[in-house]
Formats: structure tokens, C-alpha cells, sequence
């Protein structure tokens, strides 16, 4: 099969897959018990406002006329209206998403640079105290709740150390001077002038970030340390070290560079992984993003806002995986794209 | 020694013994997978028979002793005692119980499940194998915590619907490693034998490739039952699954927040002791995988 055509299969599988989540979080949002429009506009509100909430929510008729009309909303966008912020879920999905994405985009960097390295290292010293030392931190990482790192880091860098802040996204005290614009707190501290503010915004992030970042730092360790042991033994490396090249050339030249189409795909898929970390993080450093709104959301039963954040999710993790096989495949074109070979 | 060895040769060829003794001695000596099994197997005795062992058996429920609330971890009380007074260490224990059936429900129902749908759909192929694979896909579209958490989030919140939720979504790994299993070992010549001599297709697929695909699963399993707990663990946290008077270990360390940080201990130790659970599951499959030398996808 050519290249367009792998690419199309793959991309038509995607639709059907989120097709299907579709219809699964429908069923999902049907099944709640208790009329959702009742839920939503509580005890005081008439049989008549009731009867007429639901109408607008496309809650009645037959069931395939609901989903249709579900689909229809979905399609344009129409996430309908949280039933516990009263705004439009699209609005308040917007408004958290930056502060979701700029937690795992910065728990990434650190699985970057911390992973990549210990497992070069442990590669290094294959066998050795530094091997078994990388190993143990490896297993550990992939073993412990997030929860219980999350806690454990605000107890040690925040309350004993008193290093970091302990919740939020920034000091209040910076509440007045940073106007949100893009709704990245990074960005936004520097638009606003204030570099104090920027330094406070990067404190309050440190943490969360690093706490997520170990959800996959042991995947990536030894992904890395597995595949540079795998490329060590190939005959072109042999070839440079014959013709007399330094150790740390090999090593970042010519192995690493071989070796990083299996670490790429792993760590692609971690960074859609850091969602689902989020849910538990977010939660421990009360940071407003769009995984803690999921949980109130799920906490709360407010059907439209659980609908928005699942299938968000769903197309943030469907759409990065497609990435990150349309990127392996082009850095390794021994490397397939069509979805069968799974 | 040697009449007990030579009433098993009447059984298992020397060979067959041979293999054993070397996987045997293979597996011994890495101190990982050891140490992995040992906590594996503590733990599930240590659960099995709680109510025997547990220092406060009672304190597993609605026990309240608050002239012993907040203290700190001592002999009498190893990991210290909650907001109401009751032993941590005796609800941790507890709380392993709920932990391990969670595991035992979720494997029970999602291994077989899967194998069945992955072996179907790989020996058969075809449109079914489309259907099967398009629903697995389905479900792999969306991290499990955060579907578990749709699905919960329909129901009151109990241990038994956080069960259902997660047991529903696990069959999906297993159906893709069992196809993939299938799909390759149905050109071997053995699968043709038993084709030309006549063996019905389930014969096949549950004699002839079933036995065959038994490692991978295994290490799979053993590495899936740390992860099964983490999920298990991270929806209780949230709020989502055991409630309260219920000892689940996440359930505990959600409790335990709002102490911090002075009585660090009714947080930071029902999570280490989730922690060292899910540690064992994976050193202990880890050492599996090794010892079978099969690849699983994570």
C-alpha cells in the first residue's frame, strides 16, 4: 500500500474510533439516573421549566432522534451549558485548557530530560551500580500512585522546605497586575510586564509538573536504555568504534540517533498518557484545569461538561497517537502506518 | 530425595524436568523478580487472613476511639491512628483485601473476555476480526481513568460500580494481544495438522493456540494487576469508588489530606502501602517476562 493510502486508512480508523466513543459516552450520559434537567435546575423548578430545559437540551424523544441531535451539537461544537458553572461547556473548556496544557507540556520537557539521559546512562553502565540504581527509580516511578508523589513533594518542597507553593496556578498577590490574555500563566505574566509574577508562575508550576512527569519517566528510561543497548551491537556502530572514535561521539552521534524512533513513539504516547495523569494531579494542586473540571464535572453529575471533556480527551489522545506514527514513520521508513499490523 | 525424583520420572521426561530446574535457576537469580514474588505473595496472605492477623480487626469499619485519634506511628500502632483513632496499619491491611479482589474481578472477567474476542478474531478474520478490533478501538481511544471515571460518574459511587467500571474497559488489551497471538500462529504447520485431521475450530483455538499464547498473557496479567490497582486507587482518590468507612487505600489518602501536614502518616502510609503492592506486581512481572522471553506492549 502506498504511503497516502496508509495514511487515509489510519485517518478514516480514527474517525470510526472516535465515532464510537461517541456513541459510548451517549449511552453513558442516557444511563445517568435521575432526569438531568431536573438535576440541573433544581428542586424549586416547575414540571413546565423542567419539561421545557429538556427539550432544549435535546433530552426527549426516541433515542436515535436524540443521538442524532447529540451528534448534530457535537458536529458544530455545541457542548450545550454546564450544569454547574452555567456557562457554555466550549467556553469553559477554552478557558482551562492553557493551564492543562501547559502542566503536561512541562511535565514532557522533564520526562525528556531526565528520562532520555538515565537511560543513556544506564545503557552505559549496563550491568553496573548505575544500571541497577536506574532500574529500581524506573520501576518505582511506573509503581507509585501520582497522588502519593504529588503529596510527598508538597510535604518535602512545600511545607518543610518552603520552596514552592503548595496549590494554585499564582500568588494572589499577583491576582490584579496579570491580565489573562492567551490564558498561558507563562505567557501572560511576561505580557503583563511583571517578572515577578512570571517567577511565581513558574514556582507554582515546578511541582505539579515534575509530580506528573513520573507517571512515565520509567517507560522512558527504559525504552531508551533498551533500544541504545540494541543499537550498541549493530556492525556501523562497532565500525566507528574501530575507526578510533571518541566514546561520547559514538554514543551521541551514531547511537542515540538510531536508537530514538523507539523512544519517539513511546514518548509520544506518554504525552497523551500525561492527560490521564492530569485527572489525579490536578486534583492534588487544585490547578483549574480541564482535568479538574472533568472530575467536579463527574463529581456533580453535569452531563453536557462530562460529554465535552471525554471526547476532548478522546481527540487529543487519537490525534497525538496519529502524530506520532505519521512522525516515526518518516524519521524510520522501514517503520509502517497502517493501524493492521497492531 | 532420589525416590521422590525418580516417582516423577514416571511423568515428566527428563528433558521437561531439565527446563524446569533451568527456568527455575533463571528466575532465582534475579533478586528483583524474588523480591517481587516474596511481596506478592506476603501480601496476599496478609490480606487472605486479615481478620486473623490485623492488630484492630474491628477498626476495619465505623470504629471510633477519638482519645486515640492523631497518633503518631509506634509499636502499638505501626502505622499510626486516624482522625477517629483507628489503627492505619489494621485498615491498610483491609484495604489490600478490597485492592486484590478489585484486581481478581477486573482480570477474571477482562482476560477472558479478551482472549476469547482477540482469539476469535485473529484465527477467523474477516469482517469479525474488523468488528471485534474497530470496538477495541474504540475503547483504546480515551485513557481507562478517564472513562472509568465517565462510566462511574452514571451511577452512586460504590467499590462495586468503580469494578464494573474498570472490568468493562480491560477486556480491550487482552483482545488485541491475543489476536495479534493468533494471527501469527495460525500459518504454523501445527494449526494445519490439526486443520487437515479435523478438529473443530474452538478445538483449535483453545487447544492448539490457547496453550501457546499462555506466557505473554501471564506476564501481561501479573504487570496489568499493579496498573488495575493504581486505577482502582486513583478513582477512590478522586471520590469515585470505595467511600468511606470502607478502608480503600486511596480513599484513605483522599481522607488523610486534610491533616497535612502535621499527621503526615494517615496520608503518605496507606499510599506507600499502595505503592509496595504495585511494586511486587511489576518486579515479579518483570521477572516473568524475562524468564518466558515474550514481549508485551504496555
Amino acid at each position: 500500500m502506498t504511503r497516502v493510502g496508509q495514511l487515509l486508512r489510519r485517518l478514516s480508523g480514527m474517525v470510526a474510533s472516535l465515532l464510537g466513543l461517541s456513541v459510548l459516552i451517549f449511552v453513558i450520559s442516557r444511563v445517568l439516573p435521575g432526569n438531568p434537567a431536573r438535576l440541573a435546575l433544581g428542586a424549586m423548578a416547575s414540571e413546565q421549566q423542567v419539561e421545557q430545559f429538556a427539550a432544549e437540551m435535546g433530552l426527549n424523544g426516541p433515542l436515535s432522534a436524540q443521538y442524532i441531535e447529540y451528534m448534530r451539537r457535537l458536529l458544530v461544537g455545541d457542548l450545550g451549558q454546564s450544569l454547574q458553572t452555567r456557562n457554555p461547556v466550549v467556553e469553559d473548556l477554552v478557558t482551562k485548557l492553557p493551564a492543562t496544557f501547559e502542566l503536561i507540556s512541562l511535565a514532557f520537557g522533564f520526562m525528556v530530560v531526565l528520562g532520555i539521559p538515565l537511560g543513556i546512562l544506564a545503557a552505559q553502565h549496563r550491568g553496573g551500580a548505575v544500571d541497577n540504581v536506574t532500574r529500581f527509580f524506573a520501576f518505582a516511578t511506573v509503581s507509585v500512585p501520582s497522588f502519593l508523589v504529588g503529596i510527598v513533594f508538597q510535604l518535602v518542597f512545600g511545607y518543610y522546605l518552603n520552596w514552592f507553593p503548595i496549590t494554585g496556578r499564582l500568588s494572589s498577590a499577583y491576582g490584579e497586575e496579570v491580565v489573562r490574555t492567551t490564558g498561558f500563566m507563562l505567557v501572560d505574566t511576561l505580557l503583563s510586564g511583571s517578572f515577578a509574577a512570571h517567577v511565581d508562575a513558574w514556582a507554582h508550576l515546578l511541582l505539579p509538573a515534575l509530580a506528573l512527569s513520573f507517571s512515565g519517566m520509567g517507560q522512558v528510561i527504559r525504552i531508551t536504555r533498551s533500544s541504545m543497548i540494541d543499537v550498541e551491537g549493530k556492525d556501523y556502530i562497532e565500525a566507528t568504534r574501530a575507526y578510533g572514535l571518541p566514546s561520547w561521539l559514538v554514543v551521541n552521534k551514531y547511537s542515540l540517533k538510531n536508537a530514538f524512533v523507539p523512544t519517539l513513539t513511546i514518548l509520544g504516547l506518554q504525552y497523551a498518557w500525561l492527560l490521564s495523569g492530569a485527572f489525579v494531579i490536578e486534583i492534588v494542586y487544585s490547578w483549574p484545569g480541564v482535568a479538574k473540571y472533568g472530575v467536579q464535572s463527574v463529581l456533580t453529575s453535569d452531563v453536557n461538561a462530562i460529554v465535552g471533556v471525554t471526547m476532548l480527551i478522546g481527540v487529543v489522545f487519537v490525534t497525538v497517537n496519529l502524530i506520532v506514527d505519521v512522525l516515526a514513520s518518516v524519521l524510520d521508513p522501514r517503520v509502517g502506518l497502517a493501524g493492521d499490523n497492531r | 530425595m532420589s525416590s521422590e525424583t525418580s516417582s516423577l520420572d514416571r511423568f515428566v521426561s527428563p528433558a521437561r524436568r531439565e527446563l524446569w530446574y533451568r527456568s527455575y535457576r533463571r528466575f532465582a537469580n534475579q533478586p528483583m523478580s524474588v523480591v517481587g514474588l516474596v511481596i506478592v505473595v506476603g501480601i496476599i496472605l496478609a490480606a487472605v487472613f486479615a481478620p486473623y492477623i490485623a492488630p484492630y480487626p474491628e477498626h476495619a469499619g465505623t470504629f471510633t476511639d477519638f482519645t486515640n485519634a492523631f497518633q503518631q506511628p509506634s509499636l502499638d500502632h505501626p502505622f499510626g491512628t486516624d482522625d477517629v483513632g483507628r489503627d492505619i496499619f489494621t485498615r491498610v491491611l483491609f484495604g489490600y483485601r478490597i485492592a486484590l479482589t478489585l484486581v481478581a474481578v477486573v482480570l477474571g472477567i477482562g482476560v477472558p473476555t479478551g482472549v476469547m474476542l482477540g482469539l476469535v478474531a485473529g484465527y477467523t478474520g474477516g469482517w469479525i476480526d474488523t468488528i471485534i478490533m474497530r470496538i477495541t478501538d474504540t475503547f483504546l481511544a480515551i485513557p481507562p481513568l478517564v472513562l472509568a471515571l465517565a462510566i462511574a460518574s452514571a451511577f452512586e459511587p460504590t467499590l462495586e460500580i468503580a469494578m464494573f467500571a474498570i472490568a468493562s474497559l480491560w477486556w480491550t488489551w487482552y483482545a488485541r494481544l491475543a489476536r495479534g497471538l493468533a494471527a501469527s500462529q495460525v500459518s504454523e504447520e501445527y494449526i494445519q495438522a490439526a486443520k487437515i485431521s479435523g478438529a473443530s475450530t474452538p478445538h483449535i483455538l483453545f487447544r492448539e493456540i490457547l496453550p501457546n499464547c499462555l506466557s505473554p498473557l501471564l506476564v501481561k496479567a501479573t504487570l496489568d494487576a499493579g496498573i488495575v490497582v493504581l486505577t482502582g486507587a486513583s478513582l477512590s482518590f478522586i471520590g469515585l469508588g470505595v467511600q468511606p468507612p470502607r478502608p480503600g487505600l486511596g480513599t484513605m489518602v483522599a481522607n488523610g489530606t486534610q491533616y497535612l501536614p502535621t499527621e503526615w502518616w494517615i496520608t503518605v502510609l496507606p499510599g506507600f502501602a499502595i505503592f509496595v503492592l504495585v511494586m511486587g506486581f511489576n518486579m515479579l512481572g518483570d521477572g516473568l517476562r524475562d524468564l518466558f522471553d515474550v514481549e508485551v506492549e504496555q
